[in-house]
């Protein structure tokens, strides 16, 4: 399972790991009924104590991304397309707070993004049509 | 929580007129990785030793499993794995000598678990001990200090001096002792991302005192890193009751503070600032506001 671990911006291990859980599952790449590493096995690859392992696994359970087998080990539940719209909604909102914040700085009003985003998208594939409209 | 292991009470301990230990409480559960850190000559490896048996404890008590370690060394030390800072090891002796000898100690030896480390390690069971490199030497003394499959290890600054390869075979060792039937690890170490990683628990000694112990997630989340920007130009750093340490000039500012956000806010703004960013501390930067010369500030 493809997850960084970084000590220098002062977020939790577990929450790391929980928040990189979920971005995999939301994007697709943790599957439902794919079977997350054993404890043991992600405590040694991201050199962590297995406590935070545990800690993380078990919050993922309280949110019903995964669940446990009696016996065996932690696997992405099934049908969860509230959780991806939710995750992919945030993956995003955290990029428009940037933008906001830095448009802001930089004396361009809400509008005047709106704007902007409209043309870089025409000038960027003119000939693509709109997605449809994310869930709200 | 599993049960008590280490019952450490109001110790005191000096050498000559230093003051090595001064009224220091410590306390581990079953199953938990204890991370000890503070700068050298802390005191860190004086409180390991009581542990050992290996010093009297003068005033206050130590007990390990229950029992005193000093006069009952054999019930405490059999179910203890320990890795010197020293890593002395008998010199004139081979690495299967060396491991002979310290199974004759530790009726748990686990020859099989021994030989495999040993094969992991790439360490050559005919060599000399004193022809062993650093890392070697090392790799040696955790074998030994691991193979008896103890309830209890206690590694002293075990990465000290090692390369990166042997640094991470001696983490291995200590997620495999946790995870194998909730052991308990205490490790005392420098290198404090090592610490933030490995540690559920982490006690920062200083000048023999413990000046912070708790749980690692709740230290963190009890101190923040915030960047401030004034509307003035500040000669002297802002006078801010929660801050810790203030780096910085002029009108940015960096702050390292306990206590409510909220209440730092206010009086942030009181001074006629703002917080630009503000960030859950790590590790290093709460033990410098806690241990280190405070209230650095930068020619502004």
């Amino acid at each position: 399972m493809d997850i960084t671990i970084t000590v220098t911006d002062g977020v939790p291990i577990y929450r790391q790991i929980i928040n990189q859980v979920k971005y995999l599952v939301a994007s697709g790449l943790l599957l439902p009924g794919e079977e997350l590493p054993a404890i043991r096995t992600l405590a040694l690859q991201l050199k962590v104590t297995p406590n935070t392992i545990v800690k993380a696994y078990g919050d993922l359970e309280t949110l019903g991304v995964v669940h446990k087998r009696r016996g065996s080990g932690t696997f992405v539940s099934e049908g969860r397309p509230q959780l991806a719209i939710r995750e992919r909604r945030r993956v995003i909102e955290q990029r428009i707070d940037a933008l906001l914040a830095e448009a802001h700085q930089l004396n361009f009003t809400v509008d005047d993004i709106l704007r902007m985003v409209r043309e870089r998208k025409a000038a960027m594939a003119p000939t693509d049509a709109e997605p449809e409209e994310v869930e709200k | 929580m599993g049960q008590t292991v280490v019952e450490v009470n109001d110790l005191s301990r000096s050498f000559g007129s230093k003051r090595a230990l001064d009224g220091v409480t410590f306390h581990t559960m079953a199953g938990q990785v204890y991370g000890l850190v503070g700068a050298n000559g802390a005191g860190k490896t004086t409180l390991l030793k009581h542990l050992l048996g290996l010093l009297r404890a003068a005033t206050g008590s130590v007990r390990v499993f229950g029992l005193d370690p000093v006069r009952d060394p054999v019930g405490v030390l059999g179910r203890v794995g320990y890795l010197s800072e020293e890593r002395d090891l008998p010199e004139w002796m081979r690495i299967d000598e060396l491991m002979a000898y310290t199974q004759a100690f530790h009726p748990t030896w686990d020859a099989s678990y021994a030989r495999e480390l040993i094969d992991t390690f790439g360490l050559d069971p005919s060599k000399k001990i004193k022809e062993l490199s650093k890392g070697m030497r090392a790799q040696a003394g955790l074998v030994t200090a691991v193979a008896h499959r103890p309830e209890l290890l206690i590694l002293d600054e075990p990465s000290s001096g090692l390369d990166a390869v042997v640094r991470r075979d001696i983490l291995d060792a200590i997620v495999r002792t946790v995870t194998d039937d909730g052991r308990t690890v205490i490790f005392s170490s420098h290198l404090l991302d090592e610490v933030e990683r490995m540690s559920d628990h982490v006690t920062l000694i200083h000048q023999g005192r413990v000046a912070l112990s708790g749980v690692l997630d709740d230290v963190r989340g009890s101190y923040q890193r915030s960047r401030l920007h004034f509307v003035e130009h500040l000669v002297q750093p802002p006078v801010l009751e929660t801050a810790m340490v203030i780096e910085g000039g002029g009108r940015t500012w960096s702050v390292v503070h306990s206590g409510s956000l909220e209440q730092f806010r206010r009086a942030v703004v009181a001074r006629g600032g703002e917080i630009v960013e503000s960030r859950n501390a790590t590790l290093e930067e709460i033990f410098m506001a806690r241990a280190g010369r405070s209230r650095q500030v930068e020619a502004a």
